[in-house]
């Protein structure tokens, strides 16, 4: 008997600890400056390759492995991650990132149309461990801005800056 | 949901004692120190998503960070491990002010001329440590022709960024394109071409039993002229019959030999631009 209930508690446990790690996603309207429009599908793609970038990001950070980083990551913004991941191996430490939410709005597609700028209000808890040693755990709450430039077949992250709020 | 429970635990943990004090914010790449509080060995750990740092600390000192040491803007916590009890607190790195190089993407680099916004600029600004700086700041964009005319315009930033839609010149040549703020510039060189013939026409003449046929000089409509090899196309129609020859155009101008057909017509193109027309007289 009790070993049913234990069963049952862990399938009901299971999904909810899955849905626990999704982040919630807030999408604004797009607020753009510049005279490209934006077409639904474009928004769409950028959107769900940028949220995907944070699970290579989570990934990456924890197992201190910068080649995770890609293909969402190019430019700028795989270099300076993929330097601070080799920075945190050679320290010892890695970093676990969990978003918990993002509040997301495109706020420019070049004229061109090879680059997209989007502010994400993202929530996202942070600990530091050495080794299996927890050092530190933080609540975060900021601002991203983040540059997604197009390639073969998805949008890339170049730019990914925390600023200020 | 591991992290969850940590925080919750930490949460309710009892407040520990202040071993150190943070800078509220730091410019990326510029000096600062963070004073500690106590006695003995410990260390401290600067880790963000730009940068992870680890420097042994002598407690009751300031532990220095020269310039240069933290350069990548972001959000970072500083940890400090002292034995068995660590003490963190988060602050932030802001870009450096001062601009040192442009992310400048400038389309397209060859269109014909006399297009109403047909060349656009995004500029992305970034201070030396390749951050980008979000406060606004003017951005200076100008289109400079082989001319001398130069269209200017001066963009605030937003978020980084600033971008500008240009007209290509009336007069085929190249012009540069440069994006420029504060001392720092980035230039782009744009062809512009001449656009579709403008105005085709063709004459006709007898050559020892054949009909010479050729264009007048070949322009576009701002009187520039069409570049040698682009193509003409000369159709002879005759009793239902049709021939096409393709030439391209040499020194402005093209010119072919067709069968001369009494009453036959003959008519000229080049791309989607049809030009004249004219019917075979038989020497006339």
């Amino acid at each position: 008997m009790i070993k049913r209930i234990l069963v049952m508690s862990c399938a009901l446990a299971l999904p909810l600890a899955a849905l626990a790690d999704q982040p919630t996603v807030q999408v604004k309207p797009p607020e753009l400056q510049g005279s490209r429009p934006l077409e639904k599908q474009t928004e769409a793609a950028v959107i769900r390759d940028y949220l995907q970038s944070w699970k290579s990001l989570r990934s990456a950070f924890d197992l201190n492995q910068p080649e995770l980083l890609s293909p969402d990551f190019v430019g700028t913004a795989r270099e300076k991650l993929a330097a601070t991941i080799d920075q945190q191996a050679k320290l010892g430490i890695h970093t676990r990132y969990q978003d918990r939410t993002h509040d997301l709005q495109i706020v420019f597609y070049s004229p061109e149309g090879l680059s997209i700028q989007m502010i994400d209000n993202v929530g996202y808890d942070e600990q530091v461990l050495d080794h299996d040693k927890i050092l530190a755990t933080k609540r975060i709450e900021t601002r991203y801005v983040v540059v997604l430039t197009p390639s073969d077949v998805r949008w890339s992250v170049r730019i990914f800056q925390a600023a200020a709020k | 949901m591991l992290i969850g429970l940590a925080l919750a635990a930490v949460s309710m943990a009892p407040a520990q004692s202040v071993h150190m004090s943070l800078p509220p914010s730091v410019t990326a790449g510029s000096a600062f120190s963070i004073p500690t509080a106590g006695s003995g060995k410990a260390v401290l750990y600067i880790v963000g998503q730009g940068q992870a740092i680890r420097r042994d600390v002598q407690m009751g000192e300031a532990t220095m960070f020269p310039a240069g040491a933290l350069y990548n803007a972001g959000e970072y916590l500083a940890i400090l491990v002292n034995g068995a009890s660590t003490e963190s607190a988060g602050f932030y790195v802001s870009p450096a002010p001062q601009p040192e190089t442009l992310g400048f993407l400038a389309k397209p680099s060859r269109l014909p001329v006399g297009i109403r916004g047909g060349i656009s600029g995004a500029v992305y600004v970034f201070d030396t440590y390749h951050n980008l700086i979000t406060t606004p700041l003017p951005v200076s964009l100008e289109l400079a022709n082989a001319s001398g005319t130069m269209q200017s315009h001066t963009i605030t930033t937003r978020n980084g960024v600033a971008w500008t839609t240009m007209d290509s010149a009336a007069k085929e040549g190249p012009a540069k394109f440069v994006a420029r703020i504060a001392g720092v510039s980035s230039t782009r060189v744009i062809d512009q071409v001449p656009g579709d013939p403008c105005g085709l026409t063709i004459t006709a003449r007898p050559n020892n039993g054949k009909v010479t046929v050729q264009t007048a000089p070949v322009h576009d409509c701002s009187g520039n002229p069409i570049p040698d090899g682009t193509i003409v196309t000369f159709t002879e129609t005759y009793n239902d019959q049709q021939s096409t020859v393709d030439v391209p155009i040499k020194q402005g101008i093209a010119r072919v030999d067709m069968p001369a057909y009494p009453g036959a017509k003959i008519s000229v193109a080049s791309g989607v631009v049809a030009g004249n027309e004219i019917r075979w007289g038989g020497g006339k």
